[in-house]
C-alpha cells in the first residue's frame, strides 16, 4: 500500500498529489512515468512523475480528472492509501548540452516538464518554456519555472496572459528569435503535441514529445500501447515514451486513444453514484 | 517388454475411462464459471481402480517431475486421500493446477501402458481430485520449515517457475522474497489462463499458502526498474529469475493496429487480471464484439476464442494448418468446438481492413494446403495461389506466440543470452552465465507449459540450496 502524502487541486479539475514509494522515488529520472491504481478494483493507469523527492521516498503527479480512475485519485485525502505504484516505467528523457531548448507544456505536461527542464539546466542549457492553457487561471508553477528558465512564455486561448492562440502562434515566436532553437521538448495532451511538432517540423527543430496511449502493464506484455514511428511499430512503454515528434503516426495514436470511449461513461452514465464517488468511501 | 505380462491376474482389465462432469456447453458459453466441475469421491476411487499398478510404470517415466502416478492413484483407490496428497506434493507444491492444465495427453496419460488399449488412466483429473479433496478439508498443514539458515533468496517473478523456486527454498530455511512486476501474484496463472479454465480462487490458494510459510511477497515490482538484479545482488545472496515468456508477437502485416485488434496478453489480461468481465463494477473496460477473429493454435488461442464466445461474440479460430497439428491440448480444443468457436484451418491472415474511424472491418485472408513436413516434423503449411478471401469481423486478437521480455538481460550484464531473446541457463540446474543468478521456466525455454516452469524451479531450487549451503 502507498500513502498519500499530501492531495490537491491546484487549478480547476487539475490535481497535484504526493505519495509515498521510496523504491520508485529512488531510481526515478526526468521524463519516466509511474502506472497507478486508486483502488482494489481499480484501472491501472499510467502518470508521468513531475516531481520526487529520493531522500523523503516521495513522488508527485500532476492529472487531469478526466476517467473514472483520475476523478478517484482526485478525492484522495491525506493519510489514505493506494494499492498500486509501479515504476519507474519507460525511458529517461536523454539529457543532454542540446544549446538552447524549447519547451512546451500543456494541462499535466506543464508538471511533467518541470524535471526535464531542471535537469537541461543542470546541463548548461539556455531554457525557454512555453506554457499552454485555455485561459491564465488555468496555469500553475509559473513561479517555479521562473526560477530556472531563461525566457517563459504564455499562450493563451482567449489571450488572458501572453500571446493569444493555440501552439501553433509559435510558429511567428520562432521565426523572430536571435539565437536558433535546438531542441524541443513537448509534453500534455496528444493534440498539444501534435500541432506542437506540426510547428517546429518547418524549422528542422528536432522535437521530442512524450506519448500518452492507453497502456495496461507497462512492461512491454500487452502491446496495447503500441504507436507507429516512422513506420514502424514501437511499445511506448517500453521504448518509449519519448520519440521523434516528427515520425509519429498521430492519426493511429488519436485513434488508438478512442478505443475505449464507449466504455469509459458507463461508470458515469449508470448512475452518477455506483460508478465511482462511493466506491472510494466504502 | 509387456507391462501387463506381469499383471497378477487378479481382476479382468477395466478400459471404461470414468467420465469428469462438465457444465453443458450451451450453459457453460455463457458464463465464465469453471467448465470441468471435477471427480466425486465414488467416481474418483472407481477411475483410480482401473489403475493395475504397473511395477515399472510408464506414465511416471513422462511426467517432467516424476510424481509417483501408481502410488497416489492406489492411495485414492484405498481411500487415502491424505496420503495421496502427502505423495503428490512431494514432487508437485501445485497439483490443483497442474491436474486442471497439464497437457496430459502427451504427458503421463500418453505413456500409461492402457493407452494403447485407449483406456489410459485420467491421471489428471484423479490428481485435481486429491487436491481439490484437500482444499475442502479446509485444515491448511503447514509443512515444518527447517531451522533458519540466515541466507536471502530473491525470486523475481511470480508465476509457477518463481512460486516453486520460493517454496522449496523457505521449506529449506533459507529467507525468500518474491518480486511480481504486476499487482498480482501467479504469473500466466492469474493473467493469463481464463477463470473458466482455472479458477483464480486455487491460485490465490497457493499463493496465500507460501505467504503463510513465511514468503515475503512483493508486487507492483519491476525488477531492473524499480531496482536492478545486480543491485539486489548485494542483499541477496542468490537470486532466481523466472520471468517468463510475456512479450507479445505480432505478425507485421497491415492493419495490425487498427482499433478492436489485440494481443492475446491485452485481451487475457483485461479479462482475467482486470476482471473486464465484471466491468463497469470493475474499471478496466473490455469490448463486447460481435464477430471475432483470434489467430493461432495454441491454448492461448483457444483461451482467447473461448472468452471472445462469452462474452456473446461469433468467434472463428484461423489456423495456418490443420486440424492434427493444433498444439494446444486435445481436452481444450474439443471444449472450445462444443462451445461453438468455428475452425477455419489451412487459413492464413493477410491483412485487417479498417472502416474510416479505424475500426477494424474485415480480415483478408488466404487458403494454404499441407506440403513437406518443415524443422519441426509438421507438414508445412503452402499458400494456394488465388485464394484470398474475406470475412467481416469487428475484433481480432493475436495469439501467435510470446518470447521472453528483454528487460533483465538488457539490465544485467554478463547474464548470456540465447537466440530467441531466452536467458542461457543450465537445464540440470538452472545455473546462468553469472555467479549467484539462476534462472528457470518460460524465460529459459521460451514459452512452455506449467509443469516444465515448476520443474526447472525444483531443479532450481536444490541447486541453490547446495550453494548456499557451502558458502
Ligand atoms: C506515459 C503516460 C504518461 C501520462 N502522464 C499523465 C500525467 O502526468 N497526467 C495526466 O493527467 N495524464 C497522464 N497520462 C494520461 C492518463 O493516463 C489518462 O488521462 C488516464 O489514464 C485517464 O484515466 P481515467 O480512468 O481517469 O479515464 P478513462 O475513463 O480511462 O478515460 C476517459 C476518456 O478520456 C480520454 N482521455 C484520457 N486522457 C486524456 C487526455 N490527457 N486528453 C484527452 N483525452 C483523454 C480517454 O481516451 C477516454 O476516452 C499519461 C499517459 C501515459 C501513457
Ligand atoms: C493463455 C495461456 C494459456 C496457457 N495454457 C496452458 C495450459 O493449459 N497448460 C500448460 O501447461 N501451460 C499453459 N500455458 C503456458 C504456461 O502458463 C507457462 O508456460 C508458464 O506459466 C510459465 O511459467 P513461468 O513461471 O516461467 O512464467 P510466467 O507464468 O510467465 O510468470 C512470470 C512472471 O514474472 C513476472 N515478471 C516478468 N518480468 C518481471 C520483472 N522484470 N520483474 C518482476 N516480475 C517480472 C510476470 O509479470 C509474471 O507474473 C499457457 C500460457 C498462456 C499465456
Ligand atoms: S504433473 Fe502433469 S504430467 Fe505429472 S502426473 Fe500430474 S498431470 Fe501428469
Ligand atoms: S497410470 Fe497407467 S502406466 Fe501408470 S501405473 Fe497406472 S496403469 Fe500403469
Ligand atoms: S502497456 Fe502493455 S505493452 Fe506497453
Amino acid at each position: 500500500m502507498f500513502k498519500v502524502l499530501s492531495s490537491q487541486m491546484i487549478v480547476p479539475n487539475l490535481h497535484q498529489i504526493t505519495l509515498e514509494a521510496p523504491a520508485v522515488a529512488k531510481e526515478m529520472r526526468p521524463g519516466q512515468f509511474v502506472i497507478l491504481r486508486a483502488d482494489e478494483d481499480g484501472e491501472r493507469t499510467p502518470l508521468s512523475v513531475c516531481d520526487w523527492d529520493a531522500e523523503l521516498g516521495s513522488i508527485t503527479i500532476i492529472f487531469l480528472n478526466i476517467g473514472s480512475t483520475t476523478n478517484r485519485l482526485s478525492e484522495l485525502r491525506d493519510g489514505m492509501y493506494i494499492p498500486t505504484v509501479v515504476g519507474p516505467l519507460g525511458n529517461a528523457t536523454d539529457i543532454e548540452n542540446y544549446g538552447t531548448v524549447l519547451l512546451v507544456g500543456g494541462c499535466y505536461g506543464i508538471g511533467s516538464l518541470f524535471p526535464i527542464a531542471r535537469a537541461l539546466k543542470e546541463k548548461g542549457n539556455r531554457i525557454i518554456m512555453v506554457m499552454e492553457a485555455r485561459s491564465s487561471y488555468l496555469l500553475y508553477w509559473v513561479e517555479r519555472y521562473k526560477q530556472i528558465s531563461d525566457e517563459v512564455v504564455f499562450i493563451t486561448r482567449d489571450g488572458t496572459l501572453g500571446l493569444r492562440g493555440h501552439v501553433t502562434c509559435l510558429d511567428d515566436y520562432i521565426k523572430n528569435q536571435e539565437t536558433p532553437i535546438d531542441m524541443a521538448i513537448i509534453n500534455g495532451c496528444t493534440f498539444l503535441m501534435k500541432t506542437g511538432s506540426d510547428t517546429t517540423k518547418p524549422f528542422d527543430i528536432k522535437t521530442i514529445v512524450s506519448l500518452n496511449p492507453i497502456m495496461i502493464d507497462g512492461t512491454g506484455m500487452c502491446g496495447v500501447c503500441r504507436v507507429r514511428i516512422g513506420g514502424e511499430t514501437k511499445f511506448a512503454c517500453v521504448d518509449g515514451p519519448d520519440f521523434d515528434g516528427h515520425q509519429v503516426d498521430w492519426e493511429e495514436l488519436l485513434q488508438r486513444r478512442k478505443t475505449y470511449m464507449r466504455e469509459e461513461v458507463v461508470p458515469f452514465r449508470t448512475s452518477g453514484c455506483q460508478g465511482h464517488s462511493c466506491k472510494s468511501q466504502g | 517388454m509387456s507391462e501387463q505380462a506381469k499383471r497378477p491376474k487378479r481382476k479382468p482389465l477395466d478400459l471404461n475411462r470414468r467420465s469428469m462432469p462438465k457444465q453443458p456447453p450451451k450453459i457453460r458459453s455463457h458464463n465464465f464459471y469453471e467448465v470441468a466441475l471435477g471427480y466425486q469421491v465414488e467416481s474418483a476411487v472407481e477411475e483410480a481402480d482401473r489403475c493395475i499398478q504397473c511395477p515399472k510404470p510408464k506414465c511416471v517415466d513422462n511426467c517432467p517431475v516424476e510424481i509417483d502416478i501408481p502410488g497416489f492413484i492406489k492411495c485414492i483407490a484405498e481411500r487415502r486421500f491424505e496420503d495421496g496428497v502427502k505423495i503428490l506434493k512431494e514432487k508437485n507444491c501445485l497439483p490443483a493446477i497442474c491436474g486442471r492444465v497439464c497437457p496430459q495427453e502427451e504427458q503421463c496419460e500418453e505413456t500409461c501402458v492402457l493407452s494403447k488399449k485407449k483406456g489410459q488412466i485420467a491421471i489428471g483429473r484423479l490428481e485435481r481430485f486429491l487436491a481439490d479433496w484437500e482444499a475442502r478439508q479446509g485444515k491448511l498443514k503447514l509443512l515444518k520449515r527447517k531451522k533458519k539458515t540466515g541466507k536471502k533468496v530473491a525470486v523475481v517473478g511470480g508465476g509457477p517457475a518463481g512460486l516453486t523456486v520460493a517454496g522449496d527454498l523457505i521449506q529449506l530455511g533459507h529467507e525468500v522474497t518474491i518480486f511480481e512486476a504486476l499487482h498480482k501474484m501467479g504469473g500466466v496463472l492469474t493473467y493469463g489462463i481464463p477463470e473458466f479454465r482455472l479458477p483464480k480462487a486455487i491460485v490465490g490458494r497457493e499463493v496465500d499458502y507460501l505467504g503463510k510459510l513465511g514468503v515475503e511477497l512483493v508486487t507492483d515490482f519491476v525488477v531492473g526498474k524499480t531496482r536492478t538484479v545486480d543491485s539486489l545482488l548485494k542483499e541477496y545472496d542468490a537470486i532466481f529469475v523466472g520471468t517468463g515468456a510475456g512479450l507479445p508477437w505480432f505478425m507485421d502485416i497491415p492493419g495490425e493496429n487498427l482499433n478492436g485488434v489485440y494481443s492475446a496478453n491485452e485481451y487475457l489480461t483485461r479479462m482475467n487480471l482486470m476482471k473486464g468481465y465484471l466491468f463497469p463494477e470493475f474499471d478496466t473496460p473490455i469490448k463486447n464484439h460481435r464477430q471475432m477473429a483470434v489467430i493461432g493454435g495454441g491454448n492461448v488461442a483457444m483461451d482467447c476464442a473461448r472468452t471472445a464466445l462469452r462474452l456473446g461474440a461469433e468467434t472463428r479460430i484461423i489456423y495456418r494448418r490443420s486440424r492434427d497439428e493444433l498444439p494446444a491440448r486435445l481436452e481444450e480444443v474439443e471444449n472450445a468446438e462444443e462451445e461453438g468457436v468455428i475452425f477455419e484451418f489451412l487459413t492464413l491472415p493477410l491483412k485487417y481492413i479498417g472502416d474510416e474511424n479505424g475500426w477494424v472491418r474485415e480480415i483478408e485472408c488466404l487458403r494454404m494446403e499441407l506440403g513437406e513436413p518443415d524443422a519441426s516434423g509438421r507438414r508445412r503449411p503452402v499458400p494456394i495461389k488465388g485464394s484470398e478471401f474475406r470475412f467481416q469481423v469487428d475484433g481480432a486478437v493475436c495469439a501467435i506466440g510470446n518470447s521472453p521480455n528483454p528487460l533483465i538481460l538488457s539490465t544485467t550484464p554478463g547474464l548470456e543470452a540465447g537466440k530467441k531473446g531466452n536467458i542461457v541457463a543450465d537445464e540440470a540446474n538452472g545455473r546462468t552465465s553469472r555467479e549467484r543468478i539462476w534462472a528457470g521456466g518460460d524465460v529459459v525455454t521460451g514459452a512452455a507449459t506449467v509443469i516444465l516452469a515448476m520443474g526447472a524451479g525444483r531443479q532450481a531450487a536444490k541447486s541453490i540450496h547446495e550453494y548456499l549451503l557451502s558458502h
